[in-house]
């Protein structure tokens, strides 16, 4: 199967990046290519195959419900791009 | 000194015959000589680096200096370093100064380790030639008309031209082992879970693993046992006692069972790499190895299958480059969709563009199973071949990449062609297995060539001693580069 340009539209809109008219075509080609090539693991009979996560198939930690790390807002905003009163600034969502 | 090893270095710090400030001045001296040719480094920062000299001389005098204390080392710019720019190699990241350290960068510091600079990688480490770096391609050292490998490009390209005696790296698909056999150096990626991925910026999180490179097998034990650890913080870290990764270097390999996968030698392996590889295998014979052919059928599938879980993985990671809490934002906007949309265009580049929206497709509604889930169950298969290759060998040795490095521009055009070239890397990533990288000769073009030496899982102080072993019958690891 291949990808349209509306399908690389729709792809392109929930990964939230703009792609312009004029790259269409090659990001098209492209992906079209990347997806050829994946295509090759639907000739491989996998079932009762269990899927592979984590190598030593390790379960995920539990730790006590305690705090761990302190607040420190000033130095992770000092790297945002807009903040005001310790908040970082969106364009306005709810009218 | 330039050409000295961290082993030597510890020692001549320990002998007071140098200082860390003298260390690190003349690395800086060098750096600023040759990094306009090499593009090696995106940040070098000569007073932070000299404040930390001097606290590392102060920690000698003092009596409480560490082996490695005041030598000084390159960070790849993939690990969050406070108060050093970290850009991932990216537009993104170009404005961001880490509020925080990386656990990889923690253990450096109290070790002592003198930190000379950020090294050049391809973009969020997608890549296997440098050229996706938002800062410009990095060259190789032996030719300046060749890629460095990618994509820890930056790192081995600063070791191999003498900038740094060893440096840290990433390695999710091959980005250590292939730019340090394409530049002449000897780079280990640990087993996965063993080096902490906390403030290692994640490209692909099932998979992603730091590591580093040095000259020498024995400089690699070394700063493996400084970064390797676990640690809470990341998930997915390993809670093992620490290791001395030097401990076995000294073993003799008579007994030594080395195991060829046939796969690896077949069609697509250009035939002076070949020979090195063969001539590679004699010198462990010769040293009491013992050879047996063994088979990793899936190897093949190792392409399709990483270049699934990578994106998909990568495609979720990155969705928190959304110009909001740090990184770029796009100047001009009409809402928040907009301001996402755009920000992401111009902030990432052409390459992680494509994998996060290949990983978007793959993991969208209804395409999960076919995709996501069958790479997974792919990855288990080549995960069991390695099992069973081990039940009849102690390591696996072959080639790290098809070819030796090839020239900047000559597979830029063509994705497809460029995940080809990474055929001998990936399943180890896929199963999460310990491999290195060791100089073992030169291409017909005399473009440097490195011997893969994959092992079990937690086997790195066995790869490390073959490695080593080999490195004491041949001088391949000590040439470098004229410059």
């Amino acid at each position: 199967m291949s990808l349209s340009h509306q399908d690389v539209a729709r792809i392109a809109r929930l990964s939230r990046i703009a792609v312009t008219d004029a790259e269409i075509d090659a990001v098209s080609r492209q992906l079209n290519g990347i997806l050829g090539l994946i295509e090759q693991m639907q000739a491989v009979d996998t079932d009762g195959i269990e899927p592979m996560a984590h190598p030593q198939d390790v379960s995920l930690r539990l730790r006590e419900d305690v705090v761990t790390e302190p607040s420190r807002r000033e130095a992770c905003q000092a790297v945002a791009p807009q903040v005001e009163n310790g908040l970082f600034l969106v364009p306005k969502v709810i009218e | 000194m330039i050409h000295a090893t961290l082993k030597q270095l510890s020692q001549q710090l320990a002998d007071k015959q140098v200082s860390a400030v003298e260390l690190a001045t003349g690395y800086l001296q060098r750096i600023d000589a040759l990094n306009p040719q090499l593009n090696a480094f995106i940040t070098v920062d000569r007073d932070k680096t000299l404040l930390e000299a001097a606290a590392a001389d102060a920690r000698r005098a003092a009596g409480l200096a560490g082996v490695l204390t005041g030598v000084p080392i390159a960070h790849k710019d993939i690990f969050c370093q406070q108060g050093w720019k970290t850009s991932c190699g990216s537009k993104m990241l170009d404005n961001f100064v880490s509020p925080y350290d990386a656990h990889v960068i923690e253990q450096c510091q109290a070790a002592g380790l003198v930190t000379l600079g950020r090294t050049n990688m391809d973009e969020f480490a997608m890549g296997s030639s440098n050229e996706n770096s938002y800062y410009g391609a990095v060259r190789n050292p032996w030719d300046l008309a060749a890629i460095p490998g990618g994509s820890s490009g930056g790192s081995a390209a600063a070791v191999a031209a003498r900038l740094a005696p060893a440096a840290t790296a990433t390695d999710t698909g091959g980005s250590i082992r292939q730019p340090a056999s394409h530049c002449g150096v000897t780079g280990i990626k640990p087993t996965y879970g063993v080096v902490s991925r906390f403030g290692m910026v994640a490209y692909a999180s099932s998979l992603d693993q730091g590591g580093v490179m040095a000259q020498t097998a024995e400089d690699c034990a070394l700063m493996l046992s400084v970064i390797a650890g676990f640690d809470e913080r990341d998930s997915t870290s390993l809670e093992r006692a620490r290791e001395d990764y030097s401990r076995d270097l000294a073993q003799p390999l008579a007994g030594l069972r080395v195991g060829l996968p046939r796969e690896y030698f077949a069609d697509g392996l250009a035939a002076d790499v070949g020979r090195i590889i063969d001539n590679a295998v004699s010198e462990l014979k010769k040293l009491g190895a013992e050879v047996v052919e063994v088979s990793l059928p899936n190897t093949r599938l190792s392409i399709p299958a990483y270049y699934v879980i990578a994106p998909a993985e990568a495609s979720a990671n990155l969705s928190r480059f959304d110009g909001v809490r740090y990184g770029h934002r796009a100047s001009e906007y009409k809402d928040l969709v907009d301001m996402y949309e755009k920000s992401r265009a111009e902030g990432f580049g052409s390459e992680v563009k494509r994998r996060i929206m290949v990983g978007t497709y793959v993991l969208s509604h209804g395409y999960y199973d076919a995709y996501y889930i069958k790479a997974q169950k792919i990855r288990r298969l080549i995960a069991d071949d390695f099992k069973a290759a081990f039940a009849g060998c102690d390591v696996i040795l072959g080639p790290v990449a098809p070819t030796a490095a090839f020239n900047l521009g000559e597979k830029s055009g063509d994705p497809v062609q460029m995940y080809l070239s990474d055929i001998y890397t990936l399943s180890v990533n896929l199963a999460g297995l310990p491999a290195m990288s060791v100089p073992a000769g030169f291409s017909d073009n005399g473009r440097p060539v490195g011997l893969q030496i994959i092992g079990n899982y937690f086997a790195e102080a066995k790869m490390l001693n073959v490695a080593h072993q080999f490195q004491q019958v041949t001088d391949w690891h000590g040439k470098a580069p004229a410059l």
